[in-house]
């Protein structure tokens, strides 16, 4: 073989158009001598590559020879039905919620005291109610990319929820996102409504994200080669959403950075433990007052800092009997602009700085296969300076700082809450609620929830 | 902070991101039967982090941050496929940010790709439980699966690594031999098994069954995936009534109150049997996997 290899690249160099008609008898010796080199190299070669592929071919009859089981082995494609158009179909879940709830006060006019609150930061409605339906579709678009796209019904309303894309093939421990999705700050807001162990989120993140943030934007990722579980992540987005307002710059009204990090002690222990900032520049934010029923136009700075940790146990890692999840998140805000107060006839205009704090603590235990009781403690503290820049019409200094909803009036909004959960399957739940809250100035609401989850389709797997 | 401290404390923060210096390939095993037999095949050339213990059931597993952070180094995820990590690997690759691993690589390897699976559904409705639309996954219990897995590991080792692809070849050769052998002797060994009536936890022995040749009579789980109910309980043990089982077989991870509910009724034996690797002392390797598997059925034998 090798000699017919040579042959045919002696035929090669002889056909190649070289300056033959040019060269002096010198030149002639000096190409036969490169030639001869060039042979003697490709037939070294040859040889190595002979050698090889010999002891190769004698590996593999000497793994036939001890292997009849290869004989009895399906081909590599038998898996499953790869073959059909159907497979490449996304993975579809459709979650259904719904709830009956009942307030001992009006859920109307409920506010926290000292914060001005996001469009969909209030109570869910009173009595039997859809909670919000949602279709999830989700598939590895190509080697490069996969996708998910969150679409929540709710009468008259389709809302894209999450629709983004993330990077399979980024190198290094690198990652992006981009499109609309939950930003990756805190804990729970990266998480789905269905997923969360209690019915309704923290007080923190209605006062601080507007129950949950999302938006349109960008998110890098690094994670690092180390044992220690190391996640760093950049955001930039538009700022549409509470805590922003209205989208203005190019490049985003709303930057975040957090860090997470991770792992295990021993098996039964893991842990994962977070720093987040959020730093909107809010233009127009708009927000209405329930308890008075003004209207506030914000503008200004408003960052965020928070801070989260989880534990979860469960005898050796396995989690079907008895398992332990424990949370917290701390959250410190300082907004500062002018905060416009409008209630209908008249138009004030404040200065606002605020320092302010949110955090939760949570428990919730697995009893017995399918049960789980959990509690939670919430609490919200503001100290907020207002200073009157115009009355615009109202009274007094006091009138126009009420209605703006920032007077904290010495009172930290604060909420206990119990639940018990059922869960026949993987794809069911069923949940009853009990909250004291004491958001309010004006005493103690009962709160009382019975909800269930039902997850149709694929369901994809949930964070940790 | 004087210099000292500076240079120490920057001198830490290097040890910790810098990769570590041995050239060993990375394996990330789903279970511990793929993190044995990647060890068995891989010898010094690999090191080999198993995501899941014998105690923790395979389905439910959570993307626990540690897993995230061996995904993103590792050069191999050896699992089994076939929907069984569905709750947890899809999001544990995704996260980690290492395109060496993703589906559809060469550092992708399930095992259920080469082993035809048994049980395909012949319709899926989940009111039938946590049934698998590819058939059954749990492979591990039939040695001539693992035997089928480690002929196709084999040179995907020697793929990622040729460097080595010469050591990977002689000890896929060194274990076949001494497993073929192995199941020799267990076969032998086994011959009174064939028959033999058992009550199982969870459709989790469909391939030990076929193996063996054991008949299955019943199944704690009213569906595969949902615990154990009284009614079911009950139907059950009127089955025992008229015809008694020798076993009832659990994993180690499964809850031991219905088996030992049933044991009290009947008087039918409870065997724990290991599962996997690690699932008792004996069964330190896959060697001592199938020793104990089959000694201890062996032992409620009459």
């Amino acid at each position: 073989m090798s000699r017919s290899i040579t042959a045919t690249l002696a035929c090669l160099g002889l056909c190649l158009p070289l300056p033959v008609l040019a060269a002096s008898g010198d030149e002639l010796n000096q190409i036969r001598q490169q030639m001869e080199t060039l042979k003697r190299a490709y037939e070294t070669q040859i040889k190595a590559l002979e050698e090889r592929l010999q002891k190769a071919e004698s590996l593999a009859e000497e793994n036939r020879a001890g292997l009849n089981e290869v004989a009895n082995a399906p081909p590599a494609d038998s898996g499953g039905d790869q073959s059909s158009a159907n497979a490449f179909n996304p993975a579809i879940s459709v979650i259904l919620q719904g709830a009956a709830n009942s307030y001992s006060q009006n859920p109307d006019d409920y506010a926290l005291p000292g914060f001005q609150l996001g469009d969909e930061a209030g109570l869910p409605s009173e009595g039997l109610t859809l909670d919000e339906t949602e279709i999830t579709a989700s598939a590895n678009i190509d080697p490069m990319f996969y996708a998910q796209s969150t679409f929540s019904f709710s009468d008259g309303n389709v809302n894209v929820e999450e629709a983004y894309g993330d990077t399979l093939a980024l190198p290094a421990g690198f990652g992006m996102r981009f499109g609309r999705f939950y930003s990756g700050i805190g804990y729970l807001n990266q998480i789905h409504s269905h997923a969360w162990d209690f019915h309704d989120s923290p007080l923190a993140y209605r006062a601080f994200l507007g129950g949950q943030y999302g938006d349109d934007g960008v998110r890098v990722t690094w994670t690092a080669p180390t044992d220690l579980y190391m996640m760093f992540g950049a955001e930039t987005l538009a700022g549409n959403n509470f805590p922003g307002g209205e989208s203005q710059s190019v490049t985003g009204d709303v930057q975040t950075l957090f860090a997470k990090f991770g792992g295990d002690v021993g098996a039964s222990w893991a842990w994962q433990a977070g720093l987040s900032a959020l730093l909107a520049n809010a233009n127009n934010r708009s927000t209405d007052n329930a308890a008075s029923g003004a209207n506030t136009v914000f503008n200004g700075d408003s960052d965020l800092y928070g801070a989260d940790v989880v534990w979860k146990w469960s005898p050796n890692g396995n989690p079907q009997i008895h398992n332990l999840i424990l949370r917290g998140e701390y959250f410190y805000r300082d907004e500062s602009g002018k905060v416009n107060v409008s209630d209908g006839s008249n138009d004030g205009l404040l200065k606002y700085n605020g320092d302010q704090t949110g955090w939760y603590a949570q428990a919730v235990y697995q009893f017995m296969p399918q049960w789980r009781f959990g509690t939670r403690y919430d609490r919200l503290t503001s100290d907020n300076h207002l200073n009157v820049v115009s009355l615009g019409g109202f009274a007094d200094a006091n009138a126009l700082i009420q209605d703006s909803g920032l007077a904290d009036d010495g009172h930290d909004p604060h909420r206990w809450s119990a639940m018990l959960d059922w869960s026949p399957s993987e794809f069911s739940r069923l949940r009853a609620q009990y909250n004291r809250d004491n958001s309010r100035l004006n005493g103690t609401d009962n709160q009382w929830t019975l909800q269930y989850i039902l997850s149709m389709g694929s369901h994809g797997a949930h964070l940790f | 902070m004087n210099h000292k401290h500076l240079y120490a404390a920057s001198l830490f923060v290097f040890t910790l991101l810098s990769p570590p210096l041995q050239a060993a390939l990375r394996i990330l095993a789903c279970e511990p039967e793929w993190g044995a037999l990647a060890q068995e095949l891989g010898g010094d050339d690999v090191s080999v982090y198993t995501a899941t213990t014998a105690h923790q059931d395979p389905h439910h597993i959570q993307a626990r941050p540690s897993l995230i952070a061996q995904a993103r180094r590792a050069d191999l995820v050896v699992c089994t496929g076939a929907e069984l990590e569905i709750g947890w690997l899809p999001l544990v690759l995704r996260r980690a940010g290492n395109p060496k691993i993703q589906t559809g690589t060469t550092g992708y390897f399930a095992a259920t790709d080469f082993v035809a699976l048994l049980e395909k559904p012949q319709r899926l409705d989940r009111a039938e439980g946590d049934v698998h639309a590819a058939g059954n996954p749990h492979i591990q219990l039939d040695p001539h699966n693992i035997l089928r897995v480690a002929q196709a590991l084999g040179p995907r080792l020697a793929e990622l690594d040729s460097q080595h692809a010469d050591q990977y070849a002689q000890r896929l050769k060194d274990f076949s031999q001494r497993w073929q052998a192995a199941m020799g002797r267990w076969e032998t060994q086994a011959e009174p098994l064939k028959g033999m009536p058992i009550v199982v936890y969870h459709r989790a022995w469909t391939y030990l069954n076929h193996w063996l040749g054991l008949d299955q009579l019943a199944e704690l789980e009213p569906r595969p995936g949902v615990p154990p109910t009284s009614s079911h309980l009950a139907e059950v043990l009127d089955k025992m009534k008229a015809q008694p089982a020798r076993a009832v077989i659990r994993a180690p991870y499964q809850d031991q109150r219905p088996v030992q509910w049933l044991h009290d009724h009947t008087g039918i034996a409870m065997l724990e049997l290991p599962f996997t690797v690690g699932g008792n002392a004996q069964a330190g390797d896959l060697f001592g996997l199938f020793d104990s598997t089959v000694q201890m059925l062996l032992g409620v034998q009459p």
